[in-house]
């Protein structure tokens, strides 16, 4: 057990299909709604409170042993959008085979049998920290972190934005990134005894929205 | 000093009354949650919830809950918007909703706009279940401020259960003192109006509906169950219920 | 790695040359290249060569999603259901190098829903001379260049060029035109490649892609063996 673990695991080139997804960057370059640095960050902290605490508190949850089937449903409900429960059920298939690869284990064999078309990526992403033998706050920050690392590394390409200008707006967000995490695990504690319905629901109706505008494109360069 | 906010409980029952039509053996108003009920529509009763008096200020703790029976049919309206306000005692105010359609139910529960006014802070929790067959319309829609004013805290949390499965857990949290980047581009992007339209319907498990933009910024989406959510954001309340009204009309 | 994992279900996490019943999965062959050399052109010709012996599927990683599959499905050189796009994120060299798990879960999704599959053919999305598949995606590949593109590419080299299983110098039929010296490219092939194989098509000709369609054959016949 390793807490150098977390960089693998959070590692931007770890190979889990991540490189191929904006976190709605593209739809919101597309809109207006993202045009440089500064609405990056914007952009970043409301996902960041939003979908970012939702999935790192579900990770948080897997790590402490919640059931994944209903850890799974949990992010159902949480995810309106049909284009972004697809996209995470893909992420989270191709992380289990980047997992299964990296920390071998029997948990994420079952895993991999019981959803053959993948679970949702937050919840596999806390059952591979626990393979790692991380824990829920570590599982937590490589969520929540990854909920605003996507969309800026996304919008460098996207934009052409100065690369220091994404890296600067990702180090502003933190001090909140620990506050979100904070929340996530205090959440995914309350849901061992309470059940799922104790984790947080925070939603973006525009990240919701714009995947499905995104979804209904003929030409992208983002998978979402 | 302790100033206690008010405390309302507005009950309803619905139930099926054997001659094709909805009976009310509960409908109980309290204080300012009143309720009356108003021409029927065929099978469906309809209800109207009547604000006596502006409401809920902070402090206040307001609960609706309505039961719609087996085979029962039941429509609640408002008769005006609810406005969240700030209230003399400090600490938030609560406005609980809990809605139990049973096997084969109806519901529509179709209020007017929840206008959160600068000062208040208000925290809604809509919670409904329904049985197997059961079917439902809900809207809720919230307008950030009156006509050019700040915003209140509010924070809305909806949650849809069919057959005990969440097939819907959302919240919305806006307004001062809300988590950062409430306003911004991935959350409500400046917009003052935000709405929900929840449909669920037994025969959308054997044909779901296709996801489609209704609009640059509404969106009608499938749910994992039985059901549709139109996710909407929009100028003012005005262009709002304007798309959740088509949404609805096109589901038919 | 337990034993059971070969049994029940759970796709494989890497490249492993059998299926999960133990027998042996379909070659994969991935083809690379730049911008315009003739990829999609190559694998449509290659799937019409080879049809009707092989039970095949493709690939496709476009730069803008699904530009390439929509060729091929217009084209009708497969069934629909056979050909598969993977979306890339404007980065198609990381989707077959540096992160294969979408590309894998695409292989693994052919062979379940068209399978048993002799050859898979993952084409690339264009992108530059440094290209090259990964060893856990593809078992061969083929680097796709053409003389329009300047007849000092082999020279240059490059892992694409260098180390590919088979080089393959497209639209050879434009040579006159583009001032292409074929001799020079195959003699600085040559050179660059030592042993591996160089062919020089054009599609437009009659023997097409036959020369390219018998390697790939061999290469069957070799893993098959």
């Amino acid at each position: 057990m390793s807490r150098a673990a977390l960089l693998v695991l959070a590692d931007g080139r770890f190979p889990a299909g991540g490189h191929a997804h904006s976190g709605g960057a593209e739809a919101a370059v597309k809109a207006g709604r993202i045009t440089g640095g500064a609405s990056l960050e914007d952009f970043c902290r409301g996902r960041l409170h939003t979908a970012g605490l939702v999935s790192a508190s579900l990770a948080a949850a897997a790590v402490l042993g919640l059931d994944v089937r209903e850890l799974d449903a949990a992010a159902d409900a949480r995810t309106p959008s049909p284009a972004l429960r697809a996209a995470a059920r893909k992420l989270g298939r191709q992380l289990l085979r980047a997992a299964r690869a990296t920390w071998p284990g029997d948990e994420l064999d079952a895993v991999a049998r019981e959803f053959p078309k993948g679970a949702h990526q937050p919840v596999v992403l806390g059952l591979a920290a626990r393979a790692a033998g991380l824990e829920a706050v570590d599982a937590a920050y490589c969520a929540a972190y990854e909920s605003v690392s996507g969309p800026a590394s996304a919008t460098v390409r996207l934009l052409s934005l100065d690369p220091f200008d994404a890296t600067g707006a990702l180090a502003r967000l933190a001090p909140e990134l620990d506050r979100v995490v904070d929340r996530a695990v205090e959440a995914a504690r309350r849901a061992v005894d309470d059940g799922v319905d104790a984790l947080p629901a925070a939603s973006g109706p525009l990240l919701e929205i714009g995947a499905e505008a995104h979804a209904a494109w003929a030409v992208r360069l983002f998978a979402s | 000093m302790t100033v206690t906010g008010v405390r309302a409980t507005a009950r309803i029952l619905a139930r099926d009354d054997g001659r094709g039509g909805t009976s009310l053996p509960v409908l109980e108003g309290d204080g300012p949650l009143a309720l009356r009920r108003t021409r029927a529509s065929g099978a469906e009763a309809r209800v109207m919830l009547v604000g006596a008096m502006s409401g809920p200020l902070g402090g206040d703790r307001f609960a609706v809950e309505a039961k719609v029976a087996e085979g029962a049919r039941l429509s609640v309206g408002s008769a005006a918007a609810t406005i969240a306000l700030p209230g003399q005692t400090k600490g938030e105010a609560h406005y609980d909703i809990r809605l139990d359609v049973a096997d084969g139910g109806e519901l529509a529960w179709l209020p007017e706009q929840l206008i959160s006014a600068r000062g208040s802070d208000l925290y809604v929790t809509t919670r409904v279940e329904l049985g197997a067959r059961a079917r439902l319309v809900l809207r809720e829609e919230q307008v950030l401020g009156r006509a050019g004013e700040e915003p209140g805290r509010l924070t809305s949390r909806l949650t849809v259960r069919v057959e005990g499965r969440a097939v819907l857990d959302q919240e919305l949290a806006c307004g001062p003192g809300a988590p950062g980047g409430w306003d911004g581009s991935a959350v409500l992007g400046g917009r003052r109006a935000v709405g929900q339209l929840v449909v669920v319907r037994p025969e959308f498990a054997a044909e779901p509906v296709a996801a489609r933009m209704l609009g640059e910024e509404a969106a009608l989406m499938p749910l994992a169950g039985p059901a549709v959510l139109v996710s909407a954001v929009a100028a003012d309340a005005l262009r709002l219920r304007r798309l959740l009204d088509e949404a609805l009309a096109a589901l038919g | 790695m337990h034993l059971d994992h070969s049994h029940d279900g759970p796709s494989a996490v890497s490249a492993d040359a059998r299926r999960p019943d133990g027998s042996r999965r379909a070659l994969r062959i991935g083809l690379g290249g730049p911008v315009g050399s003739g990829k999609t052109a190559t694998v449509a010709a290659l799937c019409r060569a080879l049809r009707d012996e092989l039970s095949l599927a493709v690939v496709t990683n476009d730069i803008y999603t699904r530009e390439d599959a929509e060729f091929l499905l217009r084209e009708a050189v497969l069934p629909p259901e056979r050909i598969t796009a993977v979306e890339t994120g404007a980065c198609p060299h990381t989707a077959i190098r540096d992160d294969i798990s979408a590309n894998l879960e695409a292989v693994e999704d052919l062979e379940d829903e068209v399978g048993p599959l002799d050859l898979i053919l993952v084409e690339s999305g264009g992108d530059n001379l440094t290209a090259t598949f990964s060893k856990g995606l593809v078992d061969a590949q083929i680097f796709v260049i053409d003389v329009a593109g300047g007849d000092d590419i082999p020279r240059k080299g490059g892992p694409g060029v260098t180390t590919a299983d088979l080089l393959v110098v497209n639209k050879t039929d434009l040579a006159p035109y583009v001032g292409s010296d074929l001799a020079r490219m195959a003699a600085d092939a040559k050179a660059q490649r030592a042993e591996l194989p160089v062919v020089f098509q054009s599609l437009r000709s009659e023997t097409g892609v036959r020369d390219v369609a018998a390697w790939a054959r061999a290469q069957l016949a070799a893993w098959t063996a």
